[in-house]
């Protein structure tokens, strides 16, 4: 075959990609995206996990250890089969912090820590280079099968040149459609459609050429099954370490590869996707697996001794005559590789720009005079990372020779990006993660990895030395290279798979277990953790005041979106703030929103950072309100102290209030009592003196004399009496009364009440009711103070029981170690609304004359009681009444 | 938060559902690692047409179980937003 056609071939399928990108860039500006998001495009933009690598490689792997080339499509089908648990999550959490990549999931996650991104970034590029160059090689090599097929003239093409031709052509593609626009999502329609038609390509031409192979060149089925079981193939070596490890490095590798994680994640636009990819992406590997096995067989049963098993696809076809299907092979063999270095390039020059380069610009370019357009800054990044990654590519194919067979290389690479896996997992699963574990994990797995596994596969001498390798560094036998800690006879690549996962995981858990993580952190460890829980487990606020504030944000936004757009996101908000036709106000919420969607542009880490350089003076990171919390926290405490204070305060002046009101009472009372006083004082004098002086004008009948003597003798000894009562009430509320205690009888102190309290109104007849029993109780008190006031009860009783026949019942009862005396007449009783004043002073009820007394009797009696330790109370409810005594019976001094 | 008891006979299903999305990966692997442990014990070579068969056969039956729960759960997605998808979903 003419080796132009051939190029003219690969050009014109470049060229019709390029118009399928190009359309569907159209379409989806245009909104009418439709089925091209399709749960169908998605799947097959998966198949970017093919790369040439399957296509060539997968064959030559079979010919070389027979079934063990499944592990690499077998891990990945377990990933996907177990959707729910890790991809359901990862897409979730990828679209809820529109996460642009491997690098910008690992920063965000721990704290926006853009060291964490350098870090991931670093072993991305490290660990895609290899895989970059191995794509170049295939696709040069393919080049060269038709050119040496060709005897028409046609020389070996120069595989430099052919090389860098493909490496050229790629980056100016990927370029072209990678960065063509500053996507919030950082999506890539067209380049994902691409992508799938390529996948259809590639898997068309490999089941195309294994039909051919099955029931073209073999007879069927049966017949390839008794083929194998001929062949050199019919038997090959299981090794449970490397069947097991391959497993897992490839179920890895498929969800931390940057171009993987790209498609899966970046490039989602339904989460429901995710469901048919479930199934259809194991499929899609089922089918490119399939006639694996067949072509190798047949290959190395029809090809001449020593062909290269890695191109069968593309000789057997071209030995067997069949151009077109050589051809069709060739296209599937360079979509598989261009597929690849397409969006490995993407996600790689995502992650270099976002991560490396865009911080570093903004650390050149301090505080917020962000001169130019930060846009094309970016977007220059990127095209730059793309052709330098290329390029990176590029060179190590050329440094490498292109000698080492295709698979060991895309181990090498899958070993390198499994080192993300720990920290990726941890931090989706496990709160406790924090950025030191991530990093030291990191750090140590990639040492591990570059030490044991990358610096090796450059052969000896290459660059670790041939001595070092055999005797480990200055001459530490437990360190050689490929048998660590004098684990010897394990298989290389499971070898450093095993160490540098072991103790990545390792350092990761002991540094997470060791640290203590940041706010931030905490905040995104909760939120990517718990993505299921809440939509919002957002817990980072910015407040940026006034429309000057949101004049700023807009220029930065405008900057790095682009004109239009921004002002049409800013529009869209305030229209939602209902505002339209101005800014919006930068709420909180507004500039969460802007600071995602710039994260879809530029990275969370960098995307925090420029709003925070906007937001300047008044950004609010976690720290800052963590401090804002903690006075706060303050001000309420003193709030409360405050508080109680005050209430003290109003408690002591209700106290006072009180103490004041009772003191005007007592005022009142003091006056009530000195009018009173007076008045009772006053009485007698009057009539005292009016007789005195009747007497002193002499001229008086002896009877008159008498009588007025008498008058005023009887006025005299009631003053005595008075001024008697006023000495004792006032020396008993003194309490300076001196008690005369002794043991008594009651009942002798009753009778002497009675009989002395006879002398009132003699000339009632009372009937009196005792208890003489009940009365034989002897009372350690002072008898004559008791006598006092049973004798004043008593005469109260014949003064105003107002019963025809009166009576006085006279009750005593023991309990306890009181003793009550109750006294109760069959008067009336007292008014309910008297009861209350009976035992002030100078209270009387009826009037003066009728009691003849002060008033000071029940008054007495009551300091009396409080001085004999006792009570004297009304009884109401009574017929007549009723006052109780109640008195200790041992009155103890 | 109070989960019930008894669930309706739909969402109970729709829950076993999720179950069996969570352990067809277990599944996958176990079926996958199962020949290891198979052929004799002095040499590890294996007949290559017998593996694959039966590798391939595991594969297609995991494609179909994959098929069968997705679809499912799909459904429920679909047809059951109105539900707390999210509140369910938390255990």
């Amino acid at each position: 075959m003419p080796f132009n056609l051939l190029v003219f071939a690969a050009l014109s399928y470049v060229i019709f990609l390029f118009l399928v990108a190009f359309v569907v860039e159209r379409r989806a500006a245009l909104g009418a995206a439709g089925w091209l998001r399709s749960p169908l495009v998605y799947t097959l933009s998966l198949s970017v996990y093919c790369t040439a690598w399957t296509f060539y490689g997968a064959v030559g792997y079979a010919a070389r250890s027979g079934l063990e080339y499944l592990t690499i499509y077998l891990g990945p089908t377990i990933v996907f089969v177990g959707w729910w648990w890790v991809l359901r999550k990862l897409v979730r959490i990828g679209r809820q912090h529109r996460v642009t990549s491997i690098a910008d999931l690992i920063s965000s996650r721990y704290g926006k820590s853009n060291l964490l991104g350098v870090i991931v970034t670093v072993i991305c590029v490290m660990a895609a280079t290899p895989y970059i160059a191995l794509q170049l090689q295939s696709v040069t090599l393919s080049f060269g099968v038709f050119a040496s097929a060709t005897a028409d003239g046609w020389a070996k093409p120069d595989g430099d040149v052919t090389s860098i031709w493909v490496a050229g052509g790629l980056a100016l593609f990927t370029i072209l459609f990678g960065t063509r626009n500053l996507d919030a999502n950082e999506q890539h329609t067209g380049v994902v459609t691409a992508i799938a038609v390529e996948a259809v390509v590639k898997l068309v031409a490999l089941i195309a050429v294994g039909v051919f192979v099955v029931w073209g060149i073999a007879g069927g089925p049966s017949d390839i099954l008794a083929r194998i079981d001929a062949s050199g193939m019919a038997e090959w070596h299981m090794r449970p370490s490397r069947w097991s490890g391959l497993i897992f490095l490839s179920a890895a590798a498929v969800i931390c590869l940057p171009r993987m994680f790209q498609v899966l994640v970046v490039e989602n636009s339904d989460e429901r996707h995710l469901a048919t990819a479930s199934w259809a992406f194991p499929l899609y590997v089922f089918a490119m697996s399939l006639f694996v096995v067949p072509i190798a067989v047949v290959g190395l049963e029809v090809m001449p001794e020593g062909a290269n098993p890695d191109l069968f696809v593309l000789t057997l076809p071209l030995n067997q005559g069949q151009g077109g299907l050589a051809m069709l092979a060739f296209l599937g063999g360079f979509s598989s590789a261009t597929s690849m270095v397409i969006v490995a390039a993407i996600a790689l020059a995502t992650m270099v720009s976002n991560h490396i380069v865009m911080p570093f610009w903004l650390s050149l370019r301090p505080a917020r005079a962000v001169p130019g357009d930060v846009r094309r800054v970016i977007l220059l990044s990127r095209r730059l990372s793309i052709a330098a990654i290329l390029a990176l590519g590029y060179a190590y194919y050329r440094g490498s020779g292109g000698s080492a067979a295709l698979a060991s290389i895309g181990l090498i690479s899958f070993v390198g990006v499994a080192q993300i896996l720990p920290a990726m997992l941890g931090g989706i699963f496990w709160r406790g993660a924090t950025r030191i574990g991530a990093i030291v994990g990191l750090c140590l797995g990639f040492a591990i990895w570059a030490y044991t596994l990358f610096l090796p596969s450059f052969g000896p001498d290459a660059v670790l030395s041939a001595q070092m390798m055999a005797q480990g560094p200055f001459g530490l036998h437990w360190l050689r290279p490929q048998a660590l800690f004098g684990v010897e006879g394990m298989d290389p690549l499971i070898h450093a798979l095993f160490w540098s996962i072991a103790l990545n995981t390792i350092a990761f858990c002991a540094g997470s277990l060791l640290t203590f993580p940041g706010p931030v952190e905490r905040v995104q460890g909760a939120a990517f953790v718990n993505a299921f829980e809440s939509e919002a487990g957002q817990a980072r606020g910015w407040s940026v005041q006034g429309a000057e504030g949101a004049e700023d944000l807009l220029v930065m936004a405008q900057r790095i979106l682009g004109d239009d757009e921004g002002l049409s996101f800013f529009e869209a908000e305030a229209r939602a703030q209902g505002r339209a036709g101005y800014l919006p106000d930068p709420t909180p919420d507004f500039i969460d929103l802007l600071e995602r969607r710039l994260a879809g542009s530029v990275g969370a880490a960098t995307a925090h950072a420029m709003i925070s350089q906007i937001a300047g003076r008044s950004a609010v990171s976690v720290e800052d309100l963590m401090a804002v919390a903690n006075e706060a926290a303050q001000i309420m405490e003193y709030s409360a102290t405050l508080e109680e204070q005050q209430e003290e305060l109003t408690r002591t002046a209700r106290q006072l209030r009180d103490a004041n009101e009772k003191l005007t009472q007592l005022s009142v009372q003091k006056d009530a009592f000195l009018s009173q006083i007076s008045h009772e004082l006053r009485t007698p004098m009057t009539s005292i003196r009016a007789f005195s002086e009747i007497l002193t004008e002499g001229d008086l009948p002896g009877e008159l004399v008498a009588k007025y003597g008498g008058v005023i003798h009887e006025e005299t000894k009631r003053l005595t009496r008075l001024l008697d009562d006023l000495l004792d009430l006032s020396v008993l509320e003194n309490g300076s009364v001196q008690l005369n205690l002794e043991l008594s009888s009651l009942r002798g102190m009753i009778d002497r009440a009675l009989a002395a309290a006879s002398h009132t109104q003699p000339n009632r007849s009372f009937v009196i009711h005792r208890d003489l029993p009940g009365e034989d109780i002897f009372l350690h008190t002072d008898s004559d103070r008791l006598t006092q006031v049973f004798i004043n009860l008593i005469s109260n009783a014949r003064k105003y029981c107002d019963a025809e026949n009166p009576e006085l019942r006279i009750a005593v009862r023991r309990k306890g170690g009181r003793v009550t005396v109750d006294f109760m007449d069959n008067g009336s009783g007292i008014p309910k609304d008297k009861q209350a004043l009976i035992f002030e002073k100078f209270a009387r009820l009826t009037d003066q004359t009728k009691a003849g007394g002060a008033g000071l009797g029940l008054a007495i009696c009551r300091e009396v009681m409080a001085n004999l330790g006792g009570t004297i109370s009304y009884l109401p409810g009574r017929r007549g009444a009723a006052f109780r005594v109640m008195l200790p019976l041992r009155l103890e001094h | 938060m109070k989960r019930p008891l008894f669930l309706a006979r739909r969402s109970y299903r729709q829950r076993r559902l999720r179950d069996a999305a969570r352990l067809l990966p277990i599944l996958a692997g176990f079926l996958i690692i199962l020949p290891m442990l198979w052929g004799d014990a002095e040499s590890d070579l294996r007949r290559t047409a017998t593996d694959a068969i039966y590798l391939f056969a595991v594969w297609l039956f995991l494609i179909i179980a994959a098929v069968l729960v997705a679809r499912n759960l799909t459904d429920e997605a679909e047809t059951g937003t109105k539900l707390p998808l999210d509140a369910e979903e938390k255990r």
